[in-house]
This record gives structure tokens, sequence and C-alpha cells, in this order.
């Protein structure tokens, strides 16, 4: 045998000899790596002691064999395998099996009648439960062999009876990932016994060994997960393991019992000790409501989770797990929420004066009294209560999933949420305000909830408030003392944190426009007017102000009566409001005044908005210049820039198309003016100092290209060809540029080499935009693309100047929808004049907080940049978790920044700022051409950089020499 | 017969002088030393006299243990270790071994140096007293003697509370002390494994009790407190220094946190500050939040909350102050309380509960003129609210405990007598175990079945195994060994071994029995005849005729032989050892029925 195998090694050797002549020079570097088996077979047999052979292997594990090999190490593995006496080399071997058959584009089949063969030999329990592992991953990689499987599972069934609970363990996952699926098993029986894979797991149930336990019920789930439709019998078994004295077991019971319940949520179940029935679905509700009070807090996060998603509970069952029957001294007992509803429909304001208020009531029935129902009594009450706040998420989790389904069960929930806003844990009580956010359609704040709901607002957590003032944008108040509550306490909150202006004043917009009703008996006292008595016009700078304005502006849209009670300086105001907070201040309808326009305005849709007019028409304006001279030109775009820019910070919606037009205009305006240098008739050696100007054109292009490119949310592929074209454009120029200030032609090679393989490239990637492009610059380029391959450096730098200059202005077409991305720091704030010391050589961490805007995947763009003023930069990745997302298109980075430094004798400052990080490739549309595989990677030029996309905001800093 | 003797000397069905007294297998352990508040005479303290009138304490009990620093839990340690004398260990937590002596020493001086007595315990015997403690930690198994141990497991209720198990052997009996199954905001739930002890004592204060939401107490302590500070008025909130002062610390000093308030917050100062210390310290014994967040901040270390001093009171604005002792009936809290009452902008919080004639229940009841000494009368304009925040497991807590330790019988102590009935009654239809009520100096006895553990030996075992098929958990099985006991260990060994080991010599002990045939044939012939009937009956064991005539089953012999008086008769002779006594019997009894007529 060695001897056969040791000529098959050299066949090997031999073999990947003459492939490598065959190949191209390009691959010649893998003759020097001789065959992996090779080299194995020679390891092992050197090896003296079991200790060296496992060394050897565990070397030989770390680098990866490739597909056509594999064969050849499995079989040396297996040789050594039978020769080997020590088991921790055979284990080894074993798992090395196992990787080695996960190979890619490696059949491992051929390999399975010899792990079947050593598995029927081995005595230790840990190489059989290893063997077994080898045997599953084989198993998987073969889905389809319906044979391998069958034996697989005879193997699995076979050493099921083995004491050790490894490899029963092993056994159960080889027959939950491989056990055949019914159908199959009844259409080709092919001799082989049909085994009923769920009766021999259900056996193991009652395994002596907990993980053995476990691993049954997992398998199990593996079978349904498979598709494979669990018997309803299986219940009552996974029922017992409720109690099971393990948590693991009880955890994966749990997910059982949920799972049969979807299979057969309308079967009927007795009850015992009783002889009544009820749905499988609201017995195993109330089975896994019960385990919200298990002794262990991982089966209550799962237990607390999967209550969330058995909607087809019956109604009863669900309202149980909100109720807790209170009692004092066996007297029947009012819940504080049952008393506050009480309250609250007899017309009185909470008093809680009286000592004794909470007294109890009516007299219980002792024998009626049970104090650990089986149901789902109070489940809910138990797990918003919980002492992890694990479980109390998964809880409030579950109720808005079940909330959502079902609205009668939100409006009685709500009391409990409204409860969770004031959980220790922040994250709580952000998921409880999310919840009820969630909900909110299908419910209607009672007063006493508001209230409790207000207080909130001065939590001093931003997130906190953020998303109360959205809950509170589509949150259904009943009554007009509701409405004016909530704008006290939305003014106090303004007073207490004036950051939050924009979020309050958004808020109080939906506000007034959903209880238009409820706002019109306040209006006299908003605005404090008096029938007879003209009061003083307030302050139109106060944001206190403004937000009032927009709450009754907001209502009074669909509230044609309530104008009649503004006085004149309201008018004045709702113009003022109208121009310079288009966004919060709707359209109204006014008696008298500007009745026409008004109704203009509240007809036209955006497109024909007048700014939106304006924008068009002065695009058109620029790109109807063609011929016109080059100074009419340049100040044409000049004013059409500022113009733009203008109409981007006045219109905050069209700021966007606005910001990414000014932009190629500005690119388009660079353009000209480089070309318009009178440098480029004077020779070549004057040029040298000039150069400046043109080459930082070309340079800029290049950068505001890329930020079009990707700045900017919302670009379609039409957008992305313009673009890329004006880049084409500025590497043409920086060719120029270069050609006409280096002497000697030898760089000039490369570069033109470079250049043209650039145009290829956009060739092939915007093949199907080419048509577009008609008699642009690149139009022109491509039909002297032969001339230009066979020409000199200094022809085809001469061709590009010439064509350059005629080359026309492409028309860039408007996208949809676009946003500039935007990033503003909140924290750190700038303004301390108090630095940040630590010692030189530690780290201080900086919290730094940022709203982002329209940034896609932040999670990967998005970076932090800290200049140092010795003008070290330091680029610090955030990660995935501290990247929020509290509403579509908007996110929010919290995060610690660590800097660090050498001593300084004096505080300075570091520069903090956050940069948008792209890469070229990424946007590129696939071709079947790059596919194909025919694109040398080389051209791809994967450009990667940074753009700033945040003002910077300066911090104090101060690294004091570590004290010895 | 085992059995577990369980007499209260304080706690059966009364709260207050925890004290019980536990026999198990041999081994008495005292649970708890507490005194009675209600009392000022010798019913303070447990009758100690009844665990011996003359002997020495030390030799009749094992170990004292000690579950939380509540007076009612230890107020009797000093008087009991030093003044009636034990000098055996006494365990407790590291919180309450740290807490423990401040509040005795506290307690000793209210008695001693303001109502005067004499014959009390000193500073001194509290000291002695503390060094016979031994600490332990949660979940660690301390042996108190080759036999005993006990087990803490965390309890809520206050820093450093505990259950404990005490083991000996495979008899347990777990004592809850006073705990708490749902967490507050300064300590976690009580939790217990399912050790499944003979007899769980836990305590049954709220026994008829299912409690509302903790949340809505919260908020509404908070909202009050919010709403009186922001009219700009005064919070007076008296407290007893430990426990709840410390959750209601926590609650305001997040609250302060989050809403971001200005209003300072006092705590009077003494006791608090020693106590606040070891919160501080003990971090691993509040609950989750707190454990999570102290490497940022111990939540213990206030931002809010300052110590107060006296000239604090007069000071303009909105303040909250926490002042002892809890019933106004004296001290800080009583003179803050009457500088500040007659103003209605003002409020003050009852937290807990107060005792008939102190000032706190006076005003609770509604009274809003009080007469104080020298015939003063103060007229109470501020608000009187009350809010209870009671550390104790409800009726609901308790099942859950008793479900999540499945005892096989559960006694109730620390409770009135007739909220005890209805649990005792709710425990025996829920888990059907029996429950016990015992009032004070009752004893309770328990019948135990301990198991015996009994060691096998590997060969004996695997020669079993390989008999059989896997060895089923559920199912009982019969085995032949040979049963050892030596210096109180059992073994169960093969009887080979047994004999090697005892130094014995095998005796061979062989059953032999006639069985009378009537066969006129030969001897040869019945013998063949005899083999053929028995090859044709047991075809599972081995049967061969020898050449000498006889015939073996195994290693039963069979032997014929003609009768010497009656040729017509032949004797079986059937001889087997006692091993094969099974099958022999069954054989002379088969060949007793004779054998079939032949065929031919």
């Amino acid at each position: 045998m060695a001897a056969h195998l040791k000529k098959r090694v050299y066949e090997e050797f031999t073999k990947v000899v003459q492939q490598q002549q065959e190949e191209i020079a390009t691959k010649k570097l893998r003759l020097t790596k001789p065959s992996k088996s090779a080299a194995l077979h020679i390891d092992l047999c050197k090896a003296t002691s079991p200790a060296d052979a496992l060394q050897y292997l565990l070397q030989f594990a770390r680098k990866p064999v490739e597909a056509e090999s594999v064969e050849g190490v499995v079989r040396i593995l297996l040789e050594h395998y039978y020769k080997e006496n020590d088991p921790s080399v055979r284990l080894k071997i074993a798992s090395l099996l196992g990787l080695l058959s996960k190979t890619a584009g490696f059949s491992p089949d051929c390999i399975m009648d010899d792990a079947i063969n050593i598995l029927q030999n081995e005595k230790s329990h840990q190489v059989l439960a290893q063997l077994l592992d080898t045997l599953l991953a084989i198993g998987t990689k073969l889905p389809e062999n319906q044979a391998i499987q069958m034996r697989l599972v005879d193997v699995a069934c076979k050493h099921l009876t083995d004491t050790s609970h490894g490899v029963r363990n092993k056994c159960l996952q080889l027959l939950g990932n491989l056990g055949s699926l019914e159908k199959s098993v009844t259409k080709d029986g092919e001799g082989l016994a049909v085994r009923d894979v769920q009766k021999i797991i259900g056996d193991y149930f009652s395994d002596q060994d907990p993980r053995v336990r476990t691993a049954a019920i997992k398998a199990m789930l593996q079978l349904h997960e498979r598709g494979l439709k669990l018997h309803q019998t299986i219940y009552n078994q996974a029922c017992k393991l409720l109690s099971d004295d393990y948590e693991q077991v009880r955890s994966a019971a749990v997910q059982l019992i949920w799972v049969v319940s979807q299979l057969y949520p309308e079967s009927i179940v007795p009850i015992p000790s009783s002889n009544e029935e009820i749905r499988l679905v609201d017995d195993a509700f109330g089975k896994i409501c019960h385990m919200v009070s298990d002794g262990s807090w991982v089966v209550r996060v799962q237990a607390a989770k999967l209550l969330g998603s058995m909607e087809q509970v019956s109604c009863h069952f669900l309202e149980q797990t909100l109720d807790k029957k209170l009692m004092s001294d066996l007297r029947r007992k009012r819940t504080a929420h049952e008393r506050a509803k009480e309250l609250y429909s007899s017309g009185e304001f909470s008093s809680g004066r009286k000592w004794g208020d909470d007294a109890p009531k009516e007299e219980i029935d002792t024998g009626a009294v049970n104090l650990i129902e089986s149901g789902a009594c109070g489940a809910f009450v138990h797990g918003l209560e919980d002492e992890m706040y694990e479980v109390r998420i998964a809880a409030v989790e579950a109720l808005c999933m079940l909330a959502q389904s079902s609205p009668s069960f939100a409006e009685k929930c709500l009391d409990f949420l409204v409860d969770m806003f004031n959980d220790e844990i922040e994250e709580v009580r952000l998921q409880s305000i999310h919840t009820m956010r969630k909900i909110s359609n299908n419910i209607t704040l009672r007063e006493d909830q508001l209230d409790t709901v207000l207080a909130v607002l001065e939590d001093s957590s931003r997130d906190i408030r953020e998303a109360l003032h959205e809950l509170l944008c589509c949150t259904n108040v009943s009554t007009k003392e509701g409405i004016h509550l909530a704008l006290v306490e939305l003014l106090k909150n303004l007073t207490k944190y004036p950051t939050d202006r924009d979020s309050i004043w958004k808020c109080l917009k939906f506000l007034g426009s959903r209880h238009p009703t409820l706002v019109l008996p306040l209006v006299p006292e908003l605005l404090s007017t008096h029938p007879f008595f003209d009061t003083a016009e307030p302050d139109m700078d106060d944001p206190a102000y403004i937000a009032v304005l927009v709450l009754i502006f907001n209502a009074a849209k669909t509230c044609p009566t309530m104008p009649a009670l503004f006085s004149d300086h309201t008018f004045r105001h709702y113009a003022y409001l109208r121009d310079s907070l288009s966004h919060l201040v709707p359209a109204l309808r006014l008696p008298g005044r500007k009745l026409v326009s008004s109704a203009v305005s509240s007809s036209i849709t955006p497109h024909e908005d007048p700014s939106h007019q304006f924008l068009q028409q002065s695009l058109e304006r620029v790109y109807s210049l063609q011929h016109l001279d080059p100074q009419g030109t340049q100040e044409l775009l000049e004013l059409t820039i500022r113009d733009l820019q203008r109409l981007g910070e006045l219109q905050s919606e069209l700021a966007g198309v606005a910001d990414f037009s000014a932009t190629y205009l500005r690119c388009q305006l660079l353009l000209i003016k480089a070309l318009q240098e009178k440098l480029w008739n004077v020779a070549a050696p004057l040029y040298l100092k000039q150069s400046d100007l043109a080459s930082a054109a070309a340079k800029q292009i290049m950068e505001e290209t890329y930020k079009m490119e990707f700045m900017y949310s919302g670009v379609e592929n039409k957008q992305v060809v313009i673009i890329h074209h004006m880049r084409l454009q500025a590497k043409a120029l920086q060719l120029i540029v270069t050609a006409r200030t280096t002497r000697g032609v030898d760089p000039l090679f490369g570069m033109c080499e470079k250049f043209l393989q650039e145009v290829d490239f956009f060739q092939r990637c915007f093949i199907a935009d080419l048509p577009h492009l008609q008699d642009s610059f690149v139009d022109k380029l491509l039909d002297l693309m032969p001339r230009l391959m066979t020409s000199k450096p200094v022809e085809v730098v001469k061709i590009l100047q010439t064509m350059l200059r005629q080359s026309t202005f492409l028309h860039l077409p408007l996208p949809e929808q676009i946003h500039k991305a935007s990033a503003t720091i909140i924290e750190p704030a700038g303004e301390s004049d108090n630095p940040l010391r630590f010692t030189s050589g530690l780290v201080v961490a900086l919290d730094v907080d940022a709203t982002l805007e329209h940034v896609q995947d932040p999670q990967n763009t998005v970076k932090v940049q800290v200049l140092y003023p010795d003008g070290q930069a330091q680029m610090i990745h955030p990660k995935p978790a501290d990247f929020r997302n509290p509403g579509p298109g908007r996110h929010r980075l919290i995060t610690q920044v660590y800097l660090s430094h050498t001593a300084w004798t004096e505080p300075c400052q570091v520069e903090v700022r956050l940069l948008l990080a792209y890469n070229s490739n990424s946007r590129i549309p696939k071709s079947p051409w790059i596919e194909g595989g025919e694109v040398s990677p080389q051209v791809e030029t994967s450009i990667e950089g940074t753009i700033p996309f945040s003002k910077s905001v300066k911090v104090y800093i101060m690294p004091k020499p570590a004290r010895r | 017969m085992p059995e577990i003797r369980v007499t209260p000397l304080g706690a059966g069905q009364d709260v207050g002088r925890s004290c019980i007294l536990v026999s198990i297998a041999g081994k008495n352990v005292m649970l708890d030393c507490g005194m009675h508040m209600g009392f000022n005479d010798d019913r303070r303290f447990p009758d100690f006299s009844y665990i011996t009138r003359n002997g020495r304490l030390t030799d009749f009990l094992d170990c004292v243990i000690i579950s939380h620093f509540h007076l009612d839990h230890c107020g009797a340690l000093p008087y009991f270790s030093e003044m009636v004398g034990y000098d055996g260990p006494i365990y407790m937590t590291h919180p309450t071994q740290a807490i423990c002596p401040i509040l005795l020493e506290d307690y000793r001086k209210i008695a001693v140096d303001k109502k005067g007595e004499a014959n009390f315990f000193t500073s001194q015997m509290i000291k002695d007293c503390m060094k016979k403690v031994v600490a332990v930690h949660l979940h660690q198994t301390v042996q108190v003697d080759d036999e005993l141990e006990i087990k803490a497991y965390y309890a809520g209720h206050v820093l450093g509370a505990a259950m404990f198990q005490i083991k000996v052997g495979s008899e347990s009996v777990v004592y809850t002390g006073d705990y708490n199954m749902t967490p507050d905001r300064h300590l976690g739930a009580a939790w217990i494994d399912r050790c499944r002890p003979n007899l769980l004592i836990t305590e049954s204060t709220y026994a008829t009790t299912i409690r509302d939401s903790k949340r809505c107490r919260e908020r509404d302590f908070l909202k009050k407190v919010h709403e009186a500070v922001e009219r700009g008025g005064k919070v007076l909130i008296p407290v007893f220094a430990l426990g709840r002062a410390q959750e209601l610390c926590i609650l305001l000093e997040t609250f302060w946190e989050r809403m971001n308030l200005k209003a300072p917050i006092y705590f009077s100062t003494g006791l608090t500050e020693k106590a606040n210390h070891y919160y501080k310290l003990f971090i691993t014994w509040t609950n989750q939040k707190i454990r999570k967040t102290f490497v940022q901040r111990n939540m213990f270390e206030f931002k809010h909350i300052k110590a107060f001093d006296r000239a604090f009171a007069d000071n303009p604005g909105p303040m909250v102050v926490f002042a002892t002792p809890g019933m106004l009936h004296a001290g800080q809290s009583l003179q803050i309380f009457r500088k500040w009452a007659g103003n209605e902008k003002n409020m003050v919080i009852m937290p807990g509960y107060c005792v008939q004639g102190t000032v706190g229940h006076k005003i609770l009841s509604g009274q809003r003129k009080l007469e104080m000494e020298g015939r003063q009368v103060l007229e109470v304009k501020m608000q009187v609210e009350y809010m209870s925040f009671s550390a104790h497991a409800d009726a609901k807590g308790i099942m859950q405990l008793v479900g999540q330790a499945e005892p096989e019988s559960v006694l109730l102590v620390h409770g009135e007598a007739k909220k005890m009935e209805f649990l005792k009654q709710k425990i025996e239809q829920e888990f059907r175990v029996n429950c016990y009520m015992p009032a004070n100096g009752e004893t309770v006895t328990l019948p135990t079945s301990p198991s015996i553990p009994v060691g096998i030996s590997l060969g004996l075992l695997k020669r079993e195994m390989a008999q059989g098929l896997l060895p089923d958990a559920k199912k009982p099985r019969l085995l032949h060994g040979t049963l050892i006991m030596k210096d109180s260990n059992f073994r169960l060994v093969s009887s080979e071994q047994a004999l090697k080991e005892l130094g014995l010599a095998e005796h061979q002990l062989r059953f032999t029995c006639r069985v009378h045939l009537h066969d006129p044939r030969k001897e040869q012939e019945t013998a063949m005849r005899v083999y053929s009937h028995l090859k044709s009956m047991l075809k599972d064991h081995c049967v061969q005729h020898l050449p000498d005539g006889s015939v073996t089953v195994e290693s039963i012999l069979i032997q014929a032989a003609a009768h010497s008086e009656d040729p017509g008769t032949k004797v079986l002779l059937v001889s087997w050892t006692y091993q094969d006594e099974e099958l022999g019997s069954y054989l002379t009894s088969l060949l007793k029925k004779g054998l079939p007529q032949a065929p031919s």
C-alpha cells in the first residue's frame, strides 16, 4: 500500500508540473509549490510521536487546499488514520476530513465509504463524534443524493445507542439535518428500511443526558426547518420537557411548542384535570406564558419573544396576559390602572391625597383565587417587571407585535407600555416609545396616560425625546385639554433643550393637522387675543411662538373657521413663516388677502412650483448657451451657480437638485476657465509657472465629480454617465497639462496608455448610454480611437487638446429624487474653553454625536476623522452598532472616538469631522463584459477616497506628560 | 425512621423575632436570631432556654444562620452568643456581616442610652459576637462539619439578604428568610435552583396579597415629588436608614438625572453614610442595571443627593429631604416636619407602615391638628402622601418560589396565622405537598426517607451492562452482587471480590433433589428421554448429554439411577448450586410433572 501511495504522490507531483508547462507564463509561480498531499505524506511519515503528527496536522490545517488535490490529501489522511493509535491524532484527522469535504468544487461522495468504514471500527467516543460530524459535512454537501442520505441516517441510528452523550448528540444532529422527508421515503424505498425519523428523535426526548435531550429537540426543529411536517403527537412530549431541570432543554422545548402551535393552531387538546378542551394554539400560548416566569432568564427571553408571534391566539387568552388579579388581605383590589381609568371617566383628577385611596373593596372567595394559573395570566405583567432588561425588551417587542394584530389588545396594553416609559434602562424606554408609535393607529391616549407620556419629554436623552416627538406626531388625543397639555409640555421641553427646536416644530405640525377641531377652541388662548383689547405683538423670532403658530396654522388648514380668530399680526406672521418655514406651514385659504395666489398654490403640483420652474429655467438657459463668447458663458455660469445655491438654501426640498446642478455647472465653469487660459498658446518652457491654475482646476473637477457621484442619494445611471464623462475630461486636461510641463517623452507613454485604457473602460461600462452622448468629448474621442492608439504621445496630447476645446456642454438630466448627504456634529459642540486633559500615551474618549441625512449604508461609508495640530490625521471607523436609524433617510451616529498624543506644552485644538468613504467600483454598473472576465483587473481603476461632508468641530485637548 | 424536626422559637404565626430551630439527620441548626419590635420585656428575645435548661448551647447547636441584617432577624444575636453563651459558628453573607453590627450598635444605643435599660448587651459584646461570624458567598457550599453543609442563594429584600439551603446527606431544608420576587431599583429578584429540598421554610408576610405593578407605584411617587418640587415646595420623606431608603434614593437620583432637575436632595447623615458606603462596596449584590453600569459610574455615588445639615431646613426654594426615623416619632424627621408642616406647598411622603401612636400614623389617618409636647398645637397644612414600598414576596411570588424549588413539603413562618391559613390551603391544592404552619414552640416532625448511596464496583456494573440493554433511568433493574457495609459506607461488589476482600473461602452450596420417575426402562434410556424432553422444553438453555450418562442443563446436573427397591421406578438426581436456584427449582418442578409418553 505504501508503495502504491508513493507512486500516487509522485504521479500527482508530475501531473502538476505538466499542467503548468502548458499554462501561460503568468502562473509560473506555482511551480515552486509542491503538491499538498506529498508534503503532508512526507511530514506524517517523519512524525515519530503522536504529538509530532498532531503538530504537522495542525500546521497543515492552517493553509487552504485546492479542490483538485483534496482527494489525494484525503487518501493520505485515511491511510494514517488506520495506522494511528493515538485518539487525539485520529480526532484531528477526522476533523480535517470534515473540513476538506467542505472544500468548494470537491465532491465528497468518494470518501464517504471510507468514513463509514472507519466509523465502524472506532472505539474512542470523541473520535466517533468527530467522525459523525464529518459525515454530517459530507451529507450536507450532497443534498440530492438520496441513497447516501439514507445510508448516513442508518449509520446515525446505529450509533444512537452509544453511551457517550457526544456521539448521541452528533447522531441526532445528523438525523435532524439529513433525516429524509416523508414523501421521498415513500417514493423510493429501495430496500432500505423506511425509518420514522421523527419517532426516533422523539424517543431521545427522555434521554438521561440533558445535552442529548437538547440535541433531540434541536434536531426536531431542524427537521421542521427543512420542511418536514412535525406530528402533532410531539406536542405532548414537548410539554413535558417544559418542566425539565435544565434551562437549555426548556428553552429548546419552548421553541418546539411554538413551532407545533403554528403548525396545528386549530387542533383541540384536552385540559388535564377537567373535561374541557381548548385550541392547541391557546394551550401552547398558556404554556409559553407560564415560562415567562421561569427561573432562568434565557428561557424567559425566549418565551417572551415567541409570544409576540402567536397571532392566532384567542382574544380571551391574549387579554389575560395583562391581567393580574390584585388582592389585599383576601379582598379584591383594583389596579392603579383601573383606578386611573375610573377617576378619568368620573371626571375627577387623580387625587392621590387620601391614605387608603387604594383600599381594597370586596371580599374574595378564597376558593376561587387561583394563585398560579396554568393559563396566560399576567405573563406580560411579569415580563415587563423582570429583573433582566433583555426580558423586558423581549416582552415589549412581543406586546408590540400582538397589539399590531389586535386593536382591542392594543387599547389594553397601553397602560403597561406607558409605564415602561419610566424604565431604568434607556434602551427599554426607547423600545417602548417606538412600540407605542407603531401601534398608535389603534389607540387614543387618555389624558392621564398622555400626562405620563409627556412627563418623559424632560428626559435628558435626546434619543428618547426625539422618539417621543415622533410618537406624538402620530398620536390621537381625545380632548382639547390633552392638546393644550401636550403643547405646554412641548414648550417646556423647548425652553429646556433648545436644540430640539426642529423636532418639536415638526411634532406640532402633525399634532395640529391631526386635531383641527380640538385646536380650534384653544386658539384665542394660544394667541392670547382679547375680544376688546389689542395685545402686544409677540416676538416673531421666539421659537416658542413659532411653535404655537405652527400648531395653529396646520390645524387651520382643514378648519376654515379658524382664520377668523386671528389678529392682524398673525396674518403677517403667517406670510413670513410660509416663506421662511415652508415645510412646516401649509398654504392656507385666508379670507380677503392673497386668496387668488393661495388658491393657486394649493392646487399646483410640485413640478409647477415657481421655485422649481425657476430652477428649470435657469438650467435651460445655461444649456442653451453653446455659441456664446467665452466671457459671456463664464458670467452666465457664475450667475446661475449663485442662483442655484441661493435657491438651495431657501427651498430645502430643492436643495439636493440645486446643489447637484450647481456642482456640475461649477465643474463646467472650471473646465472652461482652464481652457480659456491664454497660456495654451505660449511656448512650453514659459508655461511652467502658470500651469498651476489648470492643473488645480483638473484636480478640483475630479474631486467635485466624486462628490457628485457619491454624496447624493438617488443618482441614476443617466447622471453617472455624465459625471464620468466630466471626469474623463478632467483627466484629459490633466494629461495635457502634464504633457506641457514635463520634459521628455518617457513618462508620457505611461500616462497616455492609462488614459486610453480609461477611455476604453468608459466605453465598455456605458456602452448603452453612448448614443445620448452625441457630439460630446467622448463621442469624438471614440471616433478617433484607432488613430490615437497608434499615434505617439505628443500627437495624442495635441488631438486631445483640440477636442477638449471643441467639445460641447452636456445636458445633465435631473433625477427624480436627489438628496445631498449631509452631517451635523451635535457633540462635541466645540465651544468649551476647558481643555480635555489626559496623560500622554494614554487615551481619552471623546463622545461624538452626529446626525446624518441621506447617507446610504452609513455603517460602511461614514468615518470620523481627527486632525491633530501637527498635521497628523487619524481615521476612525465607527462600529455598526453606533448608528441608529430614527427615520427614513436619517441616521444618527453616537460613538466614542479615542484620542491620544504625545505630551504637549499647552492645550491645543484638534479638529473632528465626518468623512464619507467611497469606492468607485461600487457604482459602476456590471456589464456582461466585466463578468465575462475579459477585463484585466488593472484597468478597473478602483479609486477609494473620502469626502468630508460635515463641518469640522474643534476640540480643545491637552495631553499632559506622564508623571513619573 | 429518620425525620426532620422544626420548632419556631419566634416568627411562628407571627412577624418579628425570627428564630427557628431545625434538626435534620441529627444536626441542630438555628435559623435567624431576631428580636421583637413590639415588646420591651423578656418577650422581645426568643426563649433560648427551650434549647437547653442547663447545658451549654454550643453542645446542642451545630451552627446559627442569619439570613439578613434586619433586627427582627439578627437583633438577639449578641444576647444569644455573649450573654446566654454560644461559641459555635454563626453564618451570614458578607454584606450582612458588615452592616449587622452597625444596626446592633444603633439598637443598643437607643435601648441603653435613650431608654436607660440595664442588663443589655454592650458594644464589646457586639464586637465579640461578630468575631464568631463566618461569612459566606452566594452559591458557595460551606461545610459546617463533615456532614452538614449550607449554601446561600440570593433573596433580594435588602442588601445581602440570602436564602439558605441546609443539607445533610441527601436530606435538605431551605430557609428563605425574607425575600422579594420582583426586582426593585437597587436589588434583583430572589432566585433558587430546582434543589428539591425535603422542606421549604418560607416567610409569608404577604400571604393574602397580590401586589400591583411596581411601576405604577414608582411613577406615582416620582410624579408627586416632581410636582411638589416644581411648585417650589419642600418634600420630606421619613425613612429608616437602610433598605427602602436606598431604593428611593436611586429612584430619585436617576429621575433627577433623566429630567435634569436642579432642586437639591438631602439625606440626613449618620447611619446612612456608613450604610451607603457598604452599598457602594457590595455592588455584586445589587440588580442588573447597577452591576452593569458601575464601571462607568457607581449608582450609589449620588450626584444629586448630598448630606443634610440642620441649617438647610430653613433654606428657601424647593428641596427633597430623606430623614430618619421613618415613623416621624422622634429625631430629625420630626424636627423637619415641625418646621415645614405649616406651608401647604410642602409635602410629606410616608413610604412605609407607621405604628399606632406615632406622628406618622396620626397624620396618615387624616389628623390635621397635632398636639406636640408642651401643649403646643401644630397645624398641618402640608400635603400628606402615603406610598407603600415593601420588599416582601406577595402570594404569587411565594407560589413562584415554591414552584422553582419543588420542595416535598412547605412550612410557613413570619406571617399572621389567618393569612397563612389561606396560603397553606393554596399550596396544598396547587402543588399537592404538605404544608405546615407551627406556632411558636410547636414542633413539626417530618418523616423522611433518605436515599442511601451505594457504590458499585465497575467490574460488576460492566458485567451487568453486558448482559442486558442499556440502563434506563426510569426503570428499576435487578442485579446480583454482594453488599458490603464497612465504616458507614456501602459498596456493591461481585461475590468473588467480596470473598477476596473479606478473606473468606468460597463455599459451594448445592441443592440436590431426587425425583422419582416411573420408568421401567434402563437408566441410560431414561437419561436419553430426560435429555430429549428437556432439550425440547428449554430452548434457550444449553442442554447436554454427557458420555457418562448424565444430563446437564447449564451447570445443573441430572443423573438417573435405578431405584434400589423398585426397578420400575427410576430416581433422577438433580443437583444445582444456589446461584442457579431459579433454574434448578424450575427444572425439578418440570421433571416432577413427569416425562411425556414416549412416542414409541
